[in-house]
């Protein structure tokens, strides 16, 4: 049985599962009992599960993350959620020095079951402190696992997966996608932390994607396949660790790889993409690998100056058609175009 | 505030004062032959704050500590030869040699880590205090810092946290008046006392002699029972003094930031001198006992050094284990 239904009701499913399979989940952030509930993902929870196990908390990212690892220290399993990435970012010391090192330095006498979950902007206007994608940071430090979900399917069996498993788990929630409907099942199923989706097959090129970007793939995908040429488009769902064996399958199948990304461009998640393909299969390559990110300056928030610094599907169409060395149509995308490059969609009327 | 402390009791913390400064004095002996290869804090003049309060918390109460760690570990009942096994980076250490002196741990006594970055440990000893109150125990969570942690903005996130929440929380400030060597009157205004500062968070909080164990021991009994009847958290100051440098095993009054007549007063102040005068003065224990205690420690400390001198190394490929919990 096919049952529809979006991101913000996957991911809130998988908080209520979980709340309910485990006395010992918690879940904390500013704004998840307001009553907007975290964009409706936080909602229903304290009403069924008690004000003593969701709450709102004060603005202290640092000390509220270091509370959850002591909680979870003794047993809890702490659901963080900020309402933007960039808040977060004071919460490093804890999360860098504490969560991330803690089995580790301590010779693997205690783990810490974290989750952290971190909404990513882009377009309205976010700009330069409200759409920043860290994934490179989170990913570039050893005992953190960093899930950046795409589907409402993946979105509901990687929350599960991250609220259990026993270290801390940064999920990185794009803002973009929580309007996305597609298939969920009911109850509890997990989708494995570590584990890439080959969403779509083909020969010619490789696309590695992850989180938004995936989306702007599938469309420049679906037009490059009418134009004769047959991308394989791989869902990273995990940025750490990767799964680099269903990278390197695909890329040693199509001879060409495209890295994308939703952070700016240098030493970014793209970039250790194309690093390790080229290190690994230099032999299988047929031509230079390359990578769509971001430029690399802070985001700019007018409508005007965002036209040319987020990437969309007719770059990675043209980014495509160079490295096969055909001229590819672009038209078709940008005559389906019907609302502004800075929303993902009517859906979305702002303000954040 | 000095309670009647019965003998026993000062029995137990003359043992833990005189086994801490045997300790340290011995790793302060030994650091130069190089054996102890990692930054290593003494607590030597500070022991009397962590032998007082951890004779005030049950074994299943928990604490988590800082980078100047030794003496809270051992009060706490932290395991002396796992303790040095760690400073000296054997498999045989409480981390199995990837913490070394400023990552210690025994969660068998509730001594749940100590950790090196100034103030870290504060919001996590608060998370522990949230657990116990989720898990409905009456356990009591001890968080140990310095007076420079108290500039740091998670201590102040801590406070209004624990106090908004209501959690069981012992805060433990050791104020021994230098921030590695940065003075305190260069850090914080001239006039504020740190414990009153805290309790405009709405936090209980008073001020003790921390080089006086008794007084210590009192202050946290009494504070204990606060904590564990009301479910409300605590803040306490202890004043201390470190003697030797901020790291390593050497004395730097040399060097400038301190003088000597200042050191010279604080070691007037020894804690186990005091404790021993006070024993004296009531006639409670005799000097063949305390000779006989000085036997019993010196023979543990010794073969706990062996212990960690003679236990092996991890293997280097261990460097590439425990990355995640499986």
């Amino acid at each position: 049985m096919h049952r529809i239904v979006n991101y913000v009701k996957a991911v809130n499913e998988a908080l209520h599962i979980a709340m309910e399979s485990d006395a010992k989940v918690i879940t904390f952030g500013l704004g998840v009992d307001d009553p907007k509930c975290i964009f409706g993902t936080t909602a229903g929870l304290k009403e069924k599960f008690g004000s003593e196990r969701v709450f709102d908390m004060p603005v202290s990212e640092n000390a509220l993350t270091g509370v959850a690892i002591g909680a979870s220290l003794n047993g809890i399993r702490p659901v963080m959620s900020h309402q933007r990435l960039d808040f977060f970012l004071l919460g490093m010391d804890q999360l860098v020095n504490n969560a991330s090192k803690w089995f580790y330095m301590f010779g693997g006498k205690r783990s810490v079951p974290i989750t952290i979950r971190l909404i990513l902007g882009r377009g309205w206007g976010q700009g330069p402190q409200h759409s920043q994608n860290l994934q490179a940071w989170f990913a570039h430090i050893p005992g953190l696992k960093v899930v950046m979900p795409v589907t409402p399917y993946d979105a509901k069996g990687l929350l599960l997966s991250s609220i259990f498993d026993d270290n801390p788990v940064i999920y990185l929630e794009h803002r973009w996608l929580h309007n996305l409907e597609g298939e969920v099942p009911e109850g509890d199923y997990r989708v494995p932390i570590g584990k890439a989706h080959v969403i779509k097959q083909g020969e010619d090129l490789t696309i590695v994607s992850l989180s938004y970007m995936t989306i702007e793939a599938l469309h420049a995908v679906d037009v490059l396949e009418r134009q004769g040429i047959h991308c394989e488009l791989v869902d990273l769902r995990t940025v750490s660790p990767i799964d680099w064996e269903t990278v390197f399958q695909s890329v040693k199948k199509t001879g060409r790889v495209l890295a994308l990304d939703t952070a700016t461009e240098t030493l970014s998640i793209a970039g250790e993409v194309v690093a390790k393909v080229s290190m690994e299969l230099f032999d299988a390559l047929k031509s230079p690998p390359r990578r769509l990110a971001l430029p690399d300056f802070p985001t700019p928030t007018s409508l005007a100056l965002t036209e040319k610094y987020y990437r969309r599907a007719e770059d990675i169409v043209n980014i495509v058609g160079e490295m096969l060395g055909n001229n590819l149509n672009i038209k078709e995308i940008l005559d389906s175009r019907k609302s502004f490059h800075d929303v993902p969609g009517d859906w979305f009327k702002g303000p954040f | 505030m000095t309670a009647i402390v019965d003998i026993d009791t000062k029995r137990k913390m003359l043992f833990q004062l005189k086994r801490i400064r045997a300790v340290e004095e011995t790793i302060a002996k030994k650091y130069s032959e190089g054996k102890m290869r990692c930054p290593t804090h003494l607590c030597t003049g500070q022991e009397a704050i962590a032998v007082g309060v951890c004779a005030a918390l049950r074994n299943d109460d928990f604490v988590v500590s800082t980078h100047r760690s030794h003496g809270h570990y051992l009060a706490k009942g932290g395991d002396l030869k796992k303790m040095l096994a760690e400073i000296y980076g054997k498999a045989t250490g409480c981390s199995g040699g990837k913490g070394g002196s400023m990552h210690l741990i025994d969660e068998s006594v509730g001594f749940m880590g100590s950790t090196s970055i100034v103030g870290g440990t504060i919001p996590i000893g608060t998370g522990l205090g949230l657990s116990i109150k989720l898990n409905g125990t009456d356990q009591v969570s001890c968080v140990f810092f310095g007076d420079g942690a108290t500039e740091e903005g998670v201590f102040y996130e801590s406070l209004n946290f624990a106090v908004l929440k209501g959690l069981p929380l012992l805060y433990i400030c050791e104020n021994n008046f230098y921030s590695v060597y940065s003075p305190l009157h260069v850090r914080q205004p001239s006039g504020r006392n740190i414990f009153e500062m805290a309790r405009c968070f709405g936090i209980e909080s008073s001020k003790g002699d921390g080089n006086d164990v008794i007084d210590v021991y009192s202050i946290v009994s009494q504070s204990v029972d606060y904590i564990r009847t009301q479910g409300k958290p605590i803040f306490l100051e202890f004043t201390t003094y470190r003697w030797h440098e901020h790291c390593g095993p050497n004395f730097d009054n040399d060097i400038g930031y301190r003088t000597c007549e200042e050191y010279l007063w604080w070691r007037g102040k020894d804690p186990i001198a005091l404790l021993i005068n006070n024993i004296k003065n009531n006639n409670e224990i005799g000097d063949p006992e305390i000779k006989n205690i000085e036997k019993i420690i010196t023979e543990e400390v010794n073969e706990a050094f062996h212990f960690a001198e003679i236990s092996q190394f991890p293997h280097s490929e261990d460097a590439f284990t425990q990355l995640f919990k499986l």
